[in-house]
């Protein structure tokens, strides 16, 4: 199976055949937004210094080295828990236009609504691995919001081949991290009844 | 050369030395933790989690070949320290430990974590107030310091939870308070995960027991034989489930169950989970009197 690279700007017709489990690449643009960006923007009601229609934005608090001049090197950059921004995402994605969420774990109905309504994905990239993420980050090209502090910043990324990200939300709204915790809560229990007839050790 | 000036010297060649062991800590993982994920992604057949697991080495060659932190989010550190009542700096090691951290966070760079609570910054500088954590153990007629050096970072973090149980509940309520927070945070928290239960009276101290948990090695079984049990009926029990890497699916989901257990008031049990991602980055050091030091985790490895 061929390498499935997405390029920026991204339109709603690229992602038409895209579905929970596949694995794509980004190539493009790619603005770190996490927890105090979004609360700025959905609750605060002030304005996003960055465009992002047709963009993609990474759940991500990089390590960033300081060159001196507004020059910024990554040294380190990977995912954070998206569901931290399932409160404010569906609508993030109603005013901002993005294409790609890219993060940790799963995100919940709000999500899968916005995905759905503005058709957009949620991605998953595999934590942990920003050193390996770092190689495919071409060059900082910005950074807003340095009053927030090296994670929280918005550092625009211009990214190669930017991957494996793992589909977790596609365009019809489907959830994979929805559909194992169903299996996965199923087994839980089995396993309680299981474990709790051999740890009776109070008699 | 009077005394005071050579216990400067030595506060110094202590700082440099942890603040080089601290950036060891975050580009290279311990050797149990190594031998465990091989060994899990040699067992695995699902398609997703074959590639996540490809990546992960690949990320740790690289993090290794060009010392940088494997993980972005390197954490507020944590110290579990054992120091000899003799160890000619007791009294210096809290400021050593936290000068280390600036220091390291500096040169490795890490991450700036530490955010001042209630005033809302980030301090800039990856320590504050209380930050590092450093926990204190005192060991009679011993002139050694042993460190256990962590960095948890916020994914692995946020699970944390610690409840205090009637004792009608029994174990079996451990059981199943140990295994619903696998399958609601444990997700996100990066399986393969090392899982620390602590058992005891009260919230802090089950809480303590299981982040001492974390600091014992993955395959290590503790020495009660109905603790030594329970972790391994809660380890093939989580593995069960198949979170797998990322929570994607796989066949197995931990690393290992780590219990510690203190004794408990007759009214209580005192539980509580702490959860370390696959990136379990935990070292340990040993310095003797003259600062002479062992690395017990990384084999092989000098600073």
């Amino acid at each position: 199976m061929s390498k499935k690279v997405l390029t920026t700007p991204i339109k709603d017709e690229d992602l038409k055949d895209i579905q929970i489990g596949d694995i794509i690449y980004l190539t493009g643009t790619l603005v770190t937004c996490r927890d105090v960006a979004h609360r700025r923007l959905i609750e605060e009601k002030m304005p996003l210094p960055v465009d992002l229609k047709g963009n993609a934005i990474f759940h991500a608090g990089p390590i960033v080295r300081d060159l001196g001049n507004e020059e910024y090197e990554i040294v380190s950059i990977g995912p954070t828990t998206s569901m931290r921004m399932e409160k404010f995402e569906k609508e993030f994605i109603e005013e901002t236009g993005v294409k790609l969420i890219v993060g940790k774990g799963g995100m919940g109905k709000n999500t899968e609504e916005g995905c759905k309504t503005h058709k957009a994905l949620h991605l998953v990239f595999p934590a942990g691995n920003a050193v390996y993420a770092a190689t495919s980050v071409k060059q900082i090209k910005e950074v807003h919001w340095k009053d927030l502090g090296m994670p929280e910043s918005l550092w625009v990324c211009e990214v190669n081949e930017f991957g494996p990200l793992i589909v977790s939300i596609d365009t019809e709204g489907n959830n994979i991290f929805e559909e194992n915790k169903i299996e996965f809560n199923k087994k839980k229990e089995e396993q309680y009844e299981l474990i709790s007839q051999q740890v009776r050790f109070i008699k | 050369m009077s005394v005071t000036m050579d216990k400067v010297q030595q506060k110094e060649k202590m700082t440099d030395l942890m603040s080089k062991f601290i950036s060891l800590v975050s580009y290279k993982l311990p050797d149990d933790v190594e031998n465990k994920l091989r060994e899990l992604s040699e067992e695995e057949d699902n398609r997703l989690a074959k590639i996540i697991y490809k990546t992960m080495f690949e990320n740790q060659k690289l993090a290794s070949e060009l010392k940088r932190p494997s993980c972005q989010d390197t954490g507020v550190l944590q110290f579990f320290v054992k120091c000899g009542e003799n160890f000619p700096l007791i009294g210096q090691l809290d400021s050593i430990l936290k000068n280390s951290v600036y220091k390291s966070t500096q040169e490795t760079p890490l991450r700036h974590n530490s955010v001042e609570t209630f005033d809302e910054y980030n301090t800039g500088k990856n320590v504050g107030d209380g930050s590092p954590s450093i926990f204190w153990e005192i060991e009679e007629n011993s002139d050694k310091v042993e460190i256990y050096t962590y960095m948890a970072g916020g994914g692995c973090t946020l699970p944390g939870v610690a409840t205090v149980l009637m004792p009608g509940e029994g174990y079996e309520g451990v059981v199943k308070f140990v295994l619903d927070r696998m399958t609601s945070y444990g997700i996100n928290a990066c399986p393969p995960l090392l899982v620390g239960v602590g058992v005891g009276t009260s919230v802090e101290t089950a809480a303590m027991n299981s982040k001492k948990a974390l600091m014992r090695s993955v395959g290590s079984r503790n020495e009660n034989e109905n603790a030594a049990t329970m972790e391994r009926l809660l380890e093939d029990g989580i593995n069960a489930i198949g979170l797998g890497p990322q929570g994607l699916k796989g066949s197995k989901s931990v690393m290992g169950v780590n219990v510690v257990n203190t004794a408990r008031h007759p009214s209580t049990i005192g539980v509580a989970v702490n959860t370390g991602c696959w990136s379990h980055r935990r070292g340990k050091i040993t310095f003797d009197s003259n600062l002479n030091y062992e690395i017990n985790t990384h084999e092989g490895v000098t600073l």
